[in-house]
């Protein structure tokens, strides 16, 4: 571009004439916003918006079950006599007694391990199987009906044929989270590749990426958000799946301690135990999309 | 004297089943070293297809590509290509997306400091160096046209192909471009081919202009030399005889002869 050359001859007369550069300097006020009382009143009014609604809808929920539940014959808890049950479990998450009598922070604890080593290897494994997939139209017409098929049976018929092959619980149900939450990850990822623009493509061949390269620097960004829904669909499941499964093989976790208070008629525990399964449900949906976000950022913006 | 460039009785023809599409039919051209040339066309006629030959992302059916008397016939930075649209990775920020094609062309050679100061010259020549930290997403299509010329320009390429390279901009800008490439061109003597569907860019750029019937089995129709002496203003040029001479005998060959017909 010809940038147009600054006239110059303004600048070489000034010198002539400096009575006239002798400007006041005015002083500007500086730039103020609303003062601090007002900033906060709108974001207390902010915050505010957001939480109210909420919290009447979880007022209402809770003054519904109240009042369904109070009447004598009502086989569920009101949820007054849920947390009068419950206040040692709530208030004492650590204690240990031994066996299978621990505080509800070792129960879920156990759980989430389970969950990390399953999830953990169901990422690992399914990037790799979905960047295969996506890659080799070879691979995709030999796995992708083996998939589709295997990705319908449900995560607890994959337990007796994991029992019968470990042996053992624990590797069980690592085995049914790993096996519940890596079709997402797989099948999201092939996608994703396969939905790299061939304008990248074109670019790696005319810089001759290698293989390698070629992963790490177009591969893996460019399919970063669908592999991360992929993750985030797993990580749910995950979770889903757990539960089912600790109820079937027992030991420590909160899938056993739902089904031991079943069996021990606390239903009040049960009602705290669902509680805490869902909002750690949530809390891992949530850190997972915080991950997505953090990694894709620029990558969705195009 | 061998040419620079050689584009040898080349064919290109597509195979869907039994049915054998002929795009490009005997395709020979020669470019000189440090020479602009423009291929103009209507679309469809193959255009952009001879020039992915010549970058190597597509392969002849018949004939062959000479660059300094070797064959070509895989892509490489010698033949850097900016896209018609720009192809920057957006998860990279502009001095990061040029820097990458740096780093692979002149890892070897280059010390990571020098890397470091040729990506950010390039980024000078098309005056994108204030930009350096922004993505693709943040900058303006003609901004990312610039960085993609930079990111080609980086490669120290033997030939620049630029296919459609300002199809997608808006007059101004695209004048702007121009201007830029022209200036780039007179700088670094590079040795151009474009792919181009504008006549004014065509007579306004090129050294000369290769013009390509419709396909299918498109073939070279008429190859015009523009005498127009560099460095070439676009001011004076719109009442120069020569230019206006020029622009009419395209305009004849595209619109007359070689109409371009809706049906096919």
């Amino acid at each position: 571009m010809n940038m147009p050359l600054v006239k110059t001859e303004p600048m070489m007369a000034a010198p002539a004439r400096p009575a006239a550069m002798t400007a006041t300097v005015l002083p500007l006020a500086p730039p103020q916003g609303p003062p601090l009382a007002k900033r906060m009143l709108g974001w207390s009014r902010e915050i505010a918006a957001r939480l109210v609604p909420p919290v009447v809808v979880i007022a209402l929920a809770l003054l519904v079950w109240e009042l369904v539940c109070r009447k004598a014959g009502a086989t569920l808890p009101p949820p007054s006599k849920v947390i009068n049950d419950t206040w040692e479990l709530i208030t004492h998450p650590f204690y240990d007694r031994g066996g299978l009598d621990k505080g509800l922070f070792w129960h879920l604890s156990a759980s989430l391990q389970r969950v990390a080593k399953g999830y953990a290897l169901a990422s690992i494994v399914g990037v790799a199987l979905g960047t295969l997939v996506g890659q080799s139209t070879w691979a995709m017409r030999g796995l992708d009906p083996i998939f589709q098929v295997l990705r319908t049976v449900p995560p607890l018929a994959w337990l007796p044929l994991s029992l019968a092959a470990f042996r053992d619980g624990e590797p069980s149900a690592i085995f049914v989270i790993f096996i519940t939450a890596i079709w997402p990850v797989i099948i999201n990822t092939a996608v994703g590749i396969r939905n790299i623009p061939q304008d990248y493509r074109n670019v790696a061949a005319v810089l001759r990426l290698n293989h390698l390269e070629f992963f790490w620097k177009i591969m893996v960004p460019s399919a970063a958000p669908y592999i991360f829904t992929g993750l985030r669909i797993g990580i749910g499941l995950s979770w889903l799946a757990i539960v089912a499964a600790e109820m079937l093989i027992g030991g420590v976790g909160i899938g056993f301690f739902i089904w031991d208070a079943w069996n021990s008629s606390h239903i009040s525990e049960i009602i705290l135990a669902l509680v805490y399964v869902g909002v750690i449900g949530f809390v891992l949906d949530r850190i997972v999309a915080a991950l997505a976000n953090i990694v894709t950022r620029g990558t969705a913006a195009n | 004297m061998q040419p620079y460039l050689r584009i040898d009785h080349v064919d290109k023809s597509f195979s869907r089943g039994a049915v054998t599409t002929v795009v490009l039919k005997d395709i020979t051209l020669t470019i000189d070293k440090g020479e602009f040339v423009s291929i103009i066309g209507h679309s469809g006629c193959g255009k952009t297809t001879l020039l992915n030959i010549v970058a190597g992302l597509a392969s002849v059916s018949a004939g062959c590509v000479l660059l300094e008397n070797r064959e070509v016939n895989e892509p490489g930075p010698d033949r850097a290509v900016v896209f018609q649209n720009h192809s920057l990775l957006p998860w990279l920020t502009v001095y990061d997306n040029v820097r990458l094609a740096v780093d692979k062309v002149f890892g070897g050679a280059k010390s990571r400091h020098e890397r470091d100061a040729w990506t950010l010259h390039n980024l000078d020549l098309v005056q994108m160096a204030h930009a350096r930290d922004k993505r693709p997403g943040e900058i303006s299509g003609g901004m990312k046209q610039r960085v993609g010329l930079a990111r080609a320009l980086a490669m120290e390429p033997k030939v620049l192909l630029l296919d459609e390279p300002f199809g997608a901009l808006d007059a101004l800008t695209r004048a702007h471009l121009q201007d830029s490439v022209m200036a780039i061109h007179q700088k670094l003597a590079n040795t151009v081919l474009m792919i181009t569907h504008d006549v004014d860019e065509a007579v306004l750029l090129s050294d000369r202009i290769v013009m390509m019937t419709n396909g299918p089995a498109a073939c070279i129709g008429e190859v015009l030399e523009v005498p127009l002496a560099r460095p070439r203003k676009r001011l004076e040029l719109a009442s120069s005889a020569t230019y206006l001479k020029c622009r009419q005998r395209v305009l004849e060959f595209l619109y007359e002869r070689h109409r371009f017909v809706e049906a096919a």
